[in-house]
């Protein structure tokens, strides 16, 4: 899609920029005509779109970040390999079952280091999204990352993760195969590794089918992405029996980078281009970068033990409980 | 009329075959329906009297409470249904820890509980979880993991998903230790709790007609837009797709257990 396009392409809450736009395009189209020149004109109207947009993008509501993240124009996660990283080689299939194309993966270098890239793979329009079955991987989608994790780990390459899938896909084939045993054990063995690994959720975290790559030594979130224990419209049909409450349920579970940085469930947030990394892929690649280069460096000097180690306890220590002794004060625990 | 004046608690309806059961041959059958060998769900109190020896348990970290951490509010507050459940189900979450033996062999065990919350997973069964495995490494103990559970809880939201990869994290864990985990499921286990401990298992076993999966039938149906096989994601399916070990009866259930960790004892 033409960068223009992309855009135009408006979300519900970006309608006040309808207007500005039709401006543009008119003063345009007048301008080519050649009888005046508006280009002052122009300018002027496009402060004011990014004026907008900026006001707009400052108090985004869970759900409208929700719309960002699943924007068709979003960058995936083969636009990323290619701006942030060189000589990428795809690696395919399970070695049991299939090639899953919801899930892609291989070599690449970062800087001249060699390192296993892995990530849910999205389309831009109806046809791709077909083809990449909308990024919701079957098992042997698991099984490859798990195959190419092990593969970096045996060789001592780092390993950077992808995540962007409305989450592993519920289907006939899927459940026959196993894919609760398939996330299941990426869980125990990501545990494992022994190799610096940095997971990035760059549109939307679905539930175990995003944490099914997901458990790095450092979680960063682009600052529009979510990332959830299940969709908002999920949440709402089962709590409220009415999906059409996918806000408030957005809202009630705490999705946003912003939410979770506070949680201590994520490391770090990760800016995006003014409108959402869509209006700018390559500047949301450069960032993304410039955040995987930031933790790298700080986890180089751990040991193969103490990466491990790191990550035990990073994920050991997730949850938030009381500890009620008998006949004593609440005690409450935090971690 | 004098007719049959038999008040309502003496006899239960079987929700598979509809028959009408006295509770008296309904718990002398381990709650396994007589007529259609229906597995009614069971509370952690019973599974426990069920496979341990008598006597013998001993629960860990009853003084772990879930906080509504989030004030996530659906059709009522969380705080509000945390207490309804405590009242609802005798248990402070859906998870009962402890040790006790099985034929005179020791086990770290975890039980699940399907009335409180659907057996939910939030923070305080995957904090239990870990500290019982945790123990049987510090013990050199084998665990035992009954799941009954409908998955995360989504009124700890994200906490919930987190507690796949805690639990799954303590797991591997334990096998570097060589000790072994046996995970039992139970009616139904699905969504995070099928993808995290409980699929795990060196050996997984399942009770007859149990509902075993990641996503739940209804939500497949709406994604496939398809009628679903008779017989699809019960433990019988599973058996026969290579997901399951065995397939293991209610009454023969100790039975199987003491075997089994009879060839894992060191």
């Amino acid at each position: 899609m033409a960068k223009e396009e992309i855009k135009k392409n408006l979300m519900g809450f970006e309608k006040p920029l309808e207007e500005l736009y039709k401006k543009i395009e008119h003063l345009n189209k007048v301008s080519s005509s050649g009888k005046m020149d508006f280009k002052e004109e122009i300018k002027m109207v496009e402060k004011r779109i990014e004026a907008s947009r900026r006001d707009i993008f400052s108090q985004l509501t869970p759900i409208q970040t929700t719309q960002v993240a699943r924007h068709i124009s979003r960058p995936t996660t083969l636009d990323y390999i290619n701006y942030i990283f060189q000589d990428f080689v795809e690696l395919h299939g399970d070695r049991n079952f299939a090639d899953d194309l919801a899930m892609v993966g291989g070599f690449a270098k970062l800087d001249g280091l060699p390192c296993m890239v892995i990530g849910h793979q999205k389309g831009m329009n109806t046809k791709e999204n077909l083809y990449r079955n909308f990024g919701m991987a079957h098992p042997e989608g698991y099984r490859k990352a798990l195959r190419l994790m092990r593969l970096a780990d045996r060789f001592n390459r780092p390993i950077i993760t992808f995540i962007d899938t409305p989450g592993a896909y519920p289907g006939i084939g899927a459940e026959e195969r196993g894919q609760a045993e398939a996330v299941a054990k990426n869980l125990r063995a990501m545990a494992e590794l022994s190799v610096p690994f940095i997971a990035i959720v760059t549109g939307e975290g679905g539930s175990g089918g995003a944490l099914g790559i997901g458990m790095g030594n450092k979680v960063l979130m682009l600052e529009f992405s979510i990332y959830s224990v299940i969709s908002p419209e999920g949440c709402a049909s089962i709590l409220f029996r009415d999906a059409s409450r996918a806000a408030e349920a957005a809202k009630n579970m705490k999705i946003t980078a912003k939410d979770l940085l506070e949680l201590g469930v994520i490391d770090d947030i990760i800016k995006e281009p003014l409108g959402g990394a869509h209006q700018d892929a390559e500047q949301t690649a450069k960032n993304i970068k410039a955040g995987i280069l930031k933790h790298l460096e700080g986890l180089k000097n751990l040991s193969s033990r103490e990466l491990i180690a790191d990550r035990y306890n990073k994920y050991r220590k997730m949850g938030i409980f009381a500890e009620v002794a008998e006949l004593a004060d609440a005690h409450d625990s935090k971690s | 009329m004098a007719k049959l004046d038999i008040p309502d608690n003496l006899w239960t309806k079987c929700s598979k075959c509809n028959a009408a059961i006295f509770n008296k041959d309904l718990e002398a059958n381990l709650k396994v329906c007589p007529k259609c060998n229906y597995h009614f769900k069971l509370s952690a109190a019973e599974r426990i009297a069920y496979t341990v020896d008598e006597g013998t348990f001993e629960e860990f970290d009853p003084a772990l409470e879930p906080k509504d951490f989030l004030g996530f509010v659906d059709t009522e507050p969380y705080s509000k249904r945390i207490n309804s459940a405590k009242l609802k189900a005798g248990t402070k979450e859906a998870i009962i820890t402890g040790k006790g033996t099985i034929g005179t062999l020791p086990a770290a065990m975890g039980i699940m509980d399907f009335s409180y919350m659907g057996g939910s997973m939030g923070s305080v069964v995957g904090e239990k979880v870990t500290r019982i495995i945790e123990y049987a490494i510090d013990h050199k103990l084998p665990v035992i993991i009954v799941s009954s559970s409908g998955g995360a809880r989504m009124q700890e939201g994200i906490m919930s998903l987190m507690q796949m990869a805690k639990t799954s994290a303590a797991l591997g864990r334990l096998r570097e230790y060589h000790l072994p985990y046996i995970s039992i499921m139970t009616d139904p286990t699905t969504g995070g709790t099928s993808a995290s401990y409980a699929m795990l298992g060196d050996i997984n076993l399942a009770e007859p007609g149990a509902l075993i999966c990641f996503a739940g039938p209804r939500v497949i149906e709406q994604t496939i837009r398809q009628k679903l096989p008779p017989g699809f994601q019960r433990a019988e399916y599973l058996q026969q797709h290579g997901m399951v070990d065995k397939v293991v009866h209610r009454k023969d259930m100790r039975d199987i257990l003491i075997k089994t960790l009879e060839f894992f004892k060191g």
